[in-house]
């Protein structure tokens, strides 16, 4: 088996053509971060009862954070790709018929599971109006996406502020064959291991669905322990801190031990932060076990059986062997492939991973384990 | 030493760019002003092709609180991760010792001197009477 890459990686900007894959790829791709998007509020009414389209309409979005929209400008408009809008006018990933061609077709990827940001309710402050934008966001990726593209797999957006909305939402659709997983994002009101959230994990746990944290959000916290940073840069460094807030409350409030079967995705995180996390974690609780009597292993055997990371955007060092080495370290078998696409930072299947990486741990992280955790045939 | 003829010269007027491809690999040509640059449309980061980014300057700061924006158009950024590359150079900003693009030799030449040859162009026929871009390549 070989890796080989295609050999032009974008459509023609000028032409709009695809270049098409040139060489068949060989190995199928799951991708477990794909963003697609309403391009406007019109394209949500026929899933959105008629008075929350009017309450949209008339009042708007407000989040925790007091706005309606993310608060740092991004490195590219609306932060995607700048290859990616569709010439028919629309955000990135609003056109079906792009993304086959761009992503899907060009890569050759077999599944790709939906992450919506947009028009999707988490963080609204009116907790209707998040329940009724998530349920919105969901039926959309069904009929608009998942339906008419199979490769292309749900998530069930749940407004993960109001548990049972929440959980209403996931006994609502996690039978559908097109659901992959329940999302929420890392930024909550509480850290995520918080009893609030329980309900949530249980109904996963009850459908078989591991539960995505894809970073963002708006809990209504600034993004620093200190406040807000000055700076884009500065968010983007601190998704890897409000990851670790994640995983350290799951394994510290037991989530784990209460719901054993649970799996949980941190996407577009990264990965290089957490074994230092967990090194830290199990020296911790060697030394405190009396404070939190209800874990009955260390936090590294619960990381190891209950937490996926998908590896965009992968860190860069210099050099590219320390990345096989922390990825060594994580597992070959928790680590899944994630483009991102059509967001600016992008990664390309074939040339995110290190040349030196084995074709067998490839096949674990663009194929192998992706299946596993989203139970894909 | 191949010349390849590009395009007609009036096809492309200042702040346009088209991609060709040379030798089986894509290259951008761009007309800054009235200059013309040809480089190589694989970013060196992830491969993304280049024509699909804009052309901005380039901001430095000797201290911080103080910038200064200079070179105005004649920084190309990658559409997808945002690198910068020097159009004059090919340097990226961020590791201009290793990241760079190939640059080509492009100028404009008339058609009376090429047609002599030997140069390469499939779809178009050569004029003596009109101008070309032209790239020559070893
Ligand atoms: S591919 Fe160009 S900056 Fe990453």
């Amino acid at each position: 088996m070989t890796l080989d890459a295609p050999v032009v990686h974008n459509l023609d900007p000028a032409t709009g053509e695809s270049s098409a894959v040139t060489k068949p790829n060989r190995l199928s791709i799951i991708d477990g971060d794909v963003h697609t998007a309403p391009s406007k509020l019109a394209e949500l009414a026929p899933f959105l009862p008629q008075r929350w389209l009017e309450h949209m309409q008339t009042y708007g979005s407000r989040k925790r954070h007091g706005s309606s929209y993310e608060p740092y400008p991004k490195a590219a408009p609306r932060a995607m790709r700048r290859d990616a809008w569709p010439d028919e006018g629309g955000l990135p990933g609003s056109s079906l018929q792009l993304l086959q061609k761009q992503h899907l077709d060009h890569y050759g990827v077999d599944v790709g599971v939906m992450g919506p940001l947009g028009l999707s309710g988490q963080g609204e402050i009116n907790l209707d109006l998040s329940a009724a934008l998530a349920s919105a966001i969901n039926l959309w990726q069904l009929e608009v996406m998942a339906k008419p593209e199979p490769r292309l797999k749900a998530s069930i957006v749940v407004p993960f502020e109001d548990a049972v909305a929440s959980v209403r939402e996931i006994e609502r659709l996690g039978a559908d064959p097109h659901i992959a997983q329940v999302f929420m994002l890392t930024r909550s009101m509480e850290p995520l291991g918080s009893r609030r959230y329980w309900p949530i994990y249980e109904a996963a746990q009850a459908y078989d669905l591991p539960v995505g944290f894809h970073v963002f959000g708006a809990g209504g916290h600034p993004y620093t322990g200190a406040g807000w940073p000055s700076y884009y840069i500065e968010e983007g460094a601190g998704h890897a801190t409000s990851c670790q807030t994640v995983v350290t409350s799951l394994v510290m409030e037991g989530v784990f031990e209460r719901f054993p079967k649970l799996r949980t995705v941190m996407i577009e995180g990264g990965f290089g932060w957490l074994p230092a996390l967990t090194w830290r974690l199990d020296k911790l609780l060697d030394r405190m076990r009396d404070e939190v009597p209800h874990l009955t292993r260390r936090p590294s055997e619960y990381i190891r059986e209950h937490i996926w990371l998908t590896t965009q955007p992968m860190e860069e060092p210099e050099q590219r062997a320390h990345l096989e080495e922390t990825m060594e370290w994580i597992g070959w078998d928790r680590l899944l492939f994630a483009s991102d696409y059509p967001h600016w930072d992008f990664d390309d299947p074939f040339r995110a991973f290190p040349a030196s990486i084995s074709d067998a741990h490839k096949r674990q992280i663009l194929t192998a384990n992706g299946k596993a955790v989203y139970r894909l045939g | 030493m191949v010349r390849h003829v590009i395009a007609p010269a009036k096809d492309l007027p200042a702040g346009n760019r088209i991609r060709v491809m040379i030798d089986g690999k894509p290259v951008l040509v761009l007309n800054i002003k009235g200059e013309l640059f040809a480089l190589s449309d694989t970013c060196p980061h992830r491969g993304a092709s280049l024509s699909g980014g804009i052309l901005t300057g380039h901001v430095v700061s000797e201290t911080p609180g103080e910038y200064k924006y200079s070179r105005a158009g004649e920084i190309l950024r990658c559409p997808w991760h945002a690198w910068e590359f020097d159009v004059r150079t090919g340097r990226s900003w961020c590791d201009p010792k290793r990241m760079r693009l190939m640059q080509l030799d492009v100028k404009i030449e008339p058609g009376a001197s090429l047609v002599e040859g030997p140069y390469k162009t499939e779809t178009f026929p050569v004029r003596i009477e009109d101008d070309y871009i032209v790239i020559e390549t070893t």
